[in-house]
């Protein structure tokens, strides 16, 4: 069962495709681009559609998605974690 | 899905355009005309008024563009003739005009002198006519180049970066070789991905004429912006859904325009293509606003896929709806016309659901209505550039 997807190869989040995502929860994830597997343990309860973080990351850290920049942490994110509004910005407007 | 040969059926109108729909629509040039327009529809069963609240006291590059809208849309295909109607003669004859370049039938009322009975009569009494004339119009077979496509995506999340967008993306490369007419839009919405657009550009040219449009809409958001837009762009539903930065949303949005297709060239709002190929079109990345502006510049079709489950339609312009969210297609299954969600579980290739979305287009072409028009959903929203004088 596929419970996230990553885009690309280096992408430092995977989007959880099933509902329900619980803390401590082991997720099974699929690398769309190369179709590849890859693990990681659930540290927050992650609705469907939100990002779930691949990698610990320090305020003012870049966050890639589709192999591209998608904004700046500002709040420490481990591994695991949700990765959202609440730690993570724009750099544009 | 081999396309070489593909075809469908539709109308062939007088300019040579081929619509899918056989609309006989009542188009109000000015706020004040809309009851009377709505009045013909409820008289004459089957005619279509396009209710909207603007035209008054417009001028400039907005006033061009309520009028190119208006004209474009009574131009579409999927339109067999109209009846416009305003509050007096002067600005209905402009609209008049401008659709009778197509060589269909078109008839102008103002409502000055007359007042609302008298013209709801005569405008009645002419829209029977052409109802009962286009009832007898006939679809013919006709190549798939002769299709136009547009798509602008929804209440997004994430699912539709992995999953719906890409679909698009996908049916937009199998049609792309063919000389199908294809549109994406939506300029700030590719915040944080607009170099990736720009390398899409078929030449130096395109790029900076779309490099241009999109740095003029940088400008207008950083002149009225009193924040980072967060609950505008991205909204609340597309944060509710999982996206976090206008960056990721962009991303996400740009597979709609797929791998290989290229841009051909940069329009204006509800300015009409002058050729196949794939056209950026300056726009607003509101649904309805965008839609109506593909419905303008003449599209027949249009590929709208969503995460959260946006519900728009249009009432000339067909609206195809997919998603990839689970949830969505579960809770919200009356809007959605193509269900991509088996590619989030690798039940369905990239592949299958570009074949998936091309078959709903094609029965979408031939006469089925779209989930969008059997729910009755006929947003037709102008788009303003500045306040009225």
């Amino acid at each position: 069962m596929i419970h996230f997807v990553v885009h690309e190869e280096g992408d430092g989040v995977g989007v959880v495709v099933v509902e329900g995502v619980k803390a401590g929860q082991q997720l099974s994830g699929w690398i769309m681009e190369d179709d590849k597997d890859l693990d990681v343990i659930a540290k927050s309860d992650i609705p469907i559609g939100h990002k779930v973080a691949l990698k610990d990351y320090r305020p003012g850290d870049t966050v890639i998605k589709y192999g591209v920049d998608i904004g700046r942490v500002v709040q420490p994110i481990a591994k695991g974690e949700h990765l959202h509004v609440h730690n993570v910005k724009t750099k544009r407007w | 899905m081999d396309l070489s040969k593909a075809s469908f059926w539709g109308y062939r109108r007088e300019n040579g355009r081929v619509g899918v729909r056989n609309h006989v629509v009542v188009l109000p040039v000015d706020d004040l005309s809309n009851a009377a327009a709505q009045a013909v529809e409820n008289s004459i069963k089957g005619t279509l008024a396009l209710p909207h609240p603007y035209g008054r006291l417009q001028f400039g590059a907005d006033l061009d563009l309520h009028f190119r809208t208006l004209i474009g849309a009574g131009s579409n295909p999927n339109v067999a003739a109209v009846i416009v109607i305003g509050i007096e003669e002067g600005w209905t004859a402009r609209v008049v005009e401008g659709i009778k370049q197509t060589g269909k039938p078109v008839f102008g009322f103002g409502i000055e002198g007359h007042g609302d009975h008298e013209t709801i009569r005569r405008a009645s009494q002419k829209a029977k006519e052409l109802l009962q004339w286009a009832s007898e119009l006939r679809r013919e077979q006709r190549p798939l180049k002769d299709l136009w496509v547009s798509t602008k995506c929804g209440e997004s999340d994430t699912t539709s970066g992995c999953g719906a967008n890409p679909t698009v993306g996908n049916a937009f490369d199998k049609l792309y070789p063919h000389g199908v007419t294809l549109v994406f839009g939506e300029t700030t919405e590719l915040t944080g991905g607009e170099q990736l657009v720009a390398a899409r550009c078929r030449n130096d040219a395109v790029r900076k004429k779309f490099q241009f449009v999109f740095d003029r809409y940088q400008e207008v958001i950083d002149r009225h912006k009193t924040g980072d837009l967060m609950d505008s762009q991205p909204t609340k539903g597309n944060i509710a859904g999982g996206l976090t930065t206008i960056e990721e949303k962009a991303l996400g949005n740009i597979q709609k325009i797929g791998r290989k297709c290229l841009v051909d060239g940069v329009l204006d709002k509800a300015e009409t293509p002058t050729g196949p190929g794939l056209w950026f079109m300056d726009s607003s990345s509101a649904a309805a606003e965008m839609v109506t502006l593909c419905a303008a510049a003449g599209y027949v079709v249009h590929f709208f896929p969503t995460g959260q489950g946006n519900v728009i339609g249009n009432p000339i312009l067909p609206v195809i709806k997919l998603c990839a969210n689970p949830r969505t297609v579960r809770t919200m299954s009356e809007h959605i016309d193509v269900d991509v969600s088996g590619l989030l579980r690798k039940e369905l290739t990239p592949d299958q659901a570009g074949d998936r979305l091309l078959d709903c287009m094609f029965r979408t072409a031939n006469g089925r209505l779209t989930a969008a028009e059997a729910l009755g959903h006929r947003e037709f929203v102008l788009t303003r550039l500045y306040e009225s004088a």
